[in-house]
């Protein structure tokens, strides 16, 4: 194997696969890279056995072949590198070396065969369909701060992604629950998705894809099985295998009639949580929601540190009553909203609370009230 | 009446018969009482404390009078082992006038850490049985060992005959061991049988025991209490048990009211631990030891039980899950794991403990396993309303 690259084209492809790289795993190989010289790219792949991500760059193939080497160690020199140097690899399969040239610098990687790197992208995908990458930004952004980080729920670890129904019309729908939140995003149901099965899509995945939409704007093909997910981002094919665990009955608890509606600025709703919360010696303490015809104090009571509250003008003209919720919780959703106006749908202090976002009306968030 | 032994920790049934020797061990170490299974109030009291712990690093003064104290003329005596105790040395005596009386006395200048060291050793014994633990100084303290305080469902008898069995065997040292139904009586029970003792005083009898005794074993009754009761003619506790409560309160204001009630054994004192519970926990020992997993799960579920219970009596909640294994060869093995959130919950404690006791679970032989929480939070903290109801 011999070729000649550019260093940025090489340090953009190696950024998008190099952060599936595990910084500590005992199989040696999982901490490389596989570079692949082919036609006239340079194909590179990088894997944590759940999920991998494949680039290829163009780069003048001087002798095909493949090899891996460390994928951090990689990264790092090439990052050093001046800009807009050509770097030259050639692999020495005699000493087990890839030697690495730019400009005066050289340097030897110690080398791994490329036969053994696993491969996860085998196996057909049933469904195949292009999504806009701003739709599936969406879904992931809206949904990912409610995945469970539980290990014992491990079938909520991740987003559901299915088919669904909204106002009659077919969706592609993103749900994310922790048990006690649950957020929920509809985008128009993509040609080909139809009939594909509903999959749990593993937190981390959902982080790598995110970060990769950032480099591409074209529609993302996103390819479905029973096992996998493939998405096709421009030059990048991240594959990764789903949760293999069945997402619950998520419908049952999304209040159907809870009807007493109080609408409130986002923006001061979010600020004065955030006050009230300083008292809260931990985040994550209750918030009580003291609601009442066009009014809203929040207040929080730390035996150990005090008390504050803060009063609200709102939009609430049915009974009064009170209602807690978890400071960080309420921050979250305020955090997703596109508009100003927070609109809660309420039942009493003990059911679940619909919010939704006044300039978002493909997503609903559900809390669950604490007892306070 | 079951009857216990000391040298065993096991109980024998009532066919025990003849001399008291024990069914499964044969020793003569024997506690019976009618009232032993149902008291759970002790005082525990290190035996020549400062002198055990000299003899325990010195093997080979274990048989010779040893006095710890500061040598030389105005020096006195702080603690004297029983062997010096048998020629008349006493604590708080002079130095020269100890020396008079034994002059072979080996004389050890005291050495404070290492008595610390020691003592918070021995308290942390106490406190594998029960956290509520009251230390009144480094080698004496008292034990609630009520059923909610205890760590394992044993009889408070049989947690003091073991406390008793590991502070000889693990520090080296010996404790009398005083077992009643209050604080008053315990204490009085710990010095009866001084030393390596074991003595029960029960409600029954506790009128009638202290009746004999002088005033001054009442706690609180120093040399001028103690004068002035005199003076009145009451020297004995009987003597105080004859005179109306109206009278002492009147004489003696609140210690009246106090000597009356201590008089007939009567003592309302609870056991302050000297600092709150930091976690709560169950064991159990097995009847034959195991080494599979699936009945190690089993043993936890009863004791993750008994956590959540003293959980939300307490009205708290645990932020940690740990488990204590011990395997047949008396390793101890303690593993803990952060909980998501605190929780008071039997089941998500037994989940948590799971994956802990799957990784243990090698094929090693376990003779105990036990449960319990750390990082003890109120329990509005704990386990937030779910969703899906889980």
């Amino acid at each position: 194997m011999r070729l000649v690259i550019e260093r940025s084209e090489l340090m953009r492809a190696l950024g998008h696969v190099t952060s599936v790289v595990e910084r500590r795993t005992t199989i040696p190989i999982l901490s490389n890279v596989l570079l692949r010289a082919v036609g006239s790219s340079l194909e590179l792949k990088a894997t944590d056995l759940e999920r991998e991500v494949v680039e290829a760059v163009s780069a003048d193939v001087q002798q095909p072949g493949a090899i891996t080497v460390p994928a951090h160690m990689l990264n790092d020199i090439v990052r050093k590198l001046p800009e807009g140097a050509e770097i030259e690899m050639v692999r020495d399969a005699e000493r087990e070396r890839l030697t690495i040239r730019a400009g005066q610098a050289r340097f030897a990687l110690q080398t791994i065969v490329a036969d053994d790197f696993p491969d996860l992208a085998a196996g057909e995908m049933g469904h195949t369909f292009e999504i806009p990458a701003a739709d599936l930004k969406s879904l992931i952004e809206k949904t990912r701060f409610a995945i469970s980080t539980e290990e014992t729920r491990y079938y909520l670890n991740g987003i559901y992604l299915h088919t669904a129904e909204r106002s009659g019309q077919p969706t592609l729908r993103a749900v994310a629950t922790d048990g006690h939140r649950l957020a929920q995003l509809d985008v128009d149901l993509p040609e080909g998705a139809q009939g594909m099965p509903g999959v749990i899509v593993p937190r981390k995945t959902v982080h790598e894809i995110h970060r990769l939409i950032e480099a591409s704007s074209a529609p993302i093909t996103v390819g479905v099985s029973a096992a996998k997910v493939r998405f096709v981002i421009g030059p990048i094919t991240l594959t990764s295998k789903l949760i293999d665990g069945s997402f619950p009955d998520y419908q049952r608890v999304i209040p159907q009639s809870n009807d007493k509606s109080m609408k409130v600025s986002n923006s001061q709703f979010m600020s004065a949580v955030d006050r009230v919360s300083t008292i809260a010696s931990e985040r994550g303490r209750a918030v009580k929601l003291a609601i009442a015809p066009d009014k809203l104090v929040l207040s929080v009571t730390n035996p150990d540190g005090g008390s504050a509250t803060e009063e609200l003008a709102v939009d609430y003209a049915a009974n009064s009553f009170e209602i807690g919720f978890n400071a960080r919780y309420l921050l979250d959703i305020s955090g997703q909203l596109e508009s100003d106006t927070l609109q809660f749908l309420l039942a009493d202090p003990g059911s679940p609370t619909m919010v939704k976002d006044g300039g978002e009306d493909r997503a609903l968030y559900v809390l669950m009230p604490m007892r306070v | 009446m079951r009857a216990l032994c000391r040298a065993c920790c096991e109980w024998s049934g009532p066919e025990l018969s003849g001399p008291d020797l024990c069914a499964a061990c044969g020793a003569t170490r024997i506690v019976r009482h009618p009232e032993l299974e149902a008291l759970t109030i002790a005082h525990i009291d290190c035996d020549a404390f400062y002198a055990s712990v000299e003899k325990r690093d010195r093997p080979e003064l274990r048989y010779e009078p040893v006095i710890v104290g500061h040598p030389g003329g105005r020096g006195v005596v702080t603690t004297a082992c029983y062997n010096a105790r048998r020629y008349g040395v006493r604590s708080a005596m002079p130095m020269f006038q100890a020396l008079e009386r034994c002059p072979h006395a080996t004389v050890i200048p005291p050495d404070m850490a290492k008595y610390r060291r020691v003592g918070l050793e021995i308290r942390d014994i106490f406190r594998e049985a029960t956290e509520i633990v009251e230390p009144v100084s480094l080698d004496e303290a008292y034990l609630d060992l009520s059923p909610e305080n205890m760590v394992s469902t044993m009889p408070a008898a049989e947690a003091l005959a073991l406390i008793a069995h590991r502070v000889e065997s693990e520090i080296g040292i010996t404790v009398s061991v005083g077992l009643s139904a209050n604080k008053l009586l315990a204490k009085l029970a710990s010095e009866r049988e001084k030393p390596r003792g074991f003595s029960v005083i029960g409600r029954a009898e506790a009128k009638r025991y202290l009746a004999a005794l002088p005033v001054s074993k009442i706690n609180g009754v120093g040399p001028s209490t103690e004068r002035r009761l005199a003076a009145a003619g009451i020297v004995t506790i009987g003597d105080l048990q004859a005179v109306p409560e109206i009278e002492l309160t009147a004489a003696h204001g609140k210690l009246g009211r106090r000597l009356a009630q201590f008089a007939v054994g009567e003592d309302d004192r609870a056991v302050q631990p000297d600092r709150p519970a930091k976690s709560i926990s169950a064991e159990t020992t097995f009847r034959r030891d195991t080494a599979d997993l699936s009945a190690l799960m089993v043993a936890l579920e009863p004791l993750a039980a008994r956590v959540a219970t003293a959980l939300d009596r307490k009205g708290l909640a645990g932020a940690a899950v740990v488990v204590k294994l011990k395997t047949a060869t008396f390793q101890i093995v303690s593993r803990s794991r952060r909980l998501q959130r605190p929780t008071q919950r039997a089941d998500i404690l037994l989940e948590a403990a799971r994956p802990i006791v799957e990784r243990e679970a090698d094929g090693r032989l376990f003779r105990l396993a036990g449960i319990g929480v750390d990082g003890l939070v109120p329990a509005a903290e704990a386990d937030p309303p779910d969703l899906f109801g889980g």
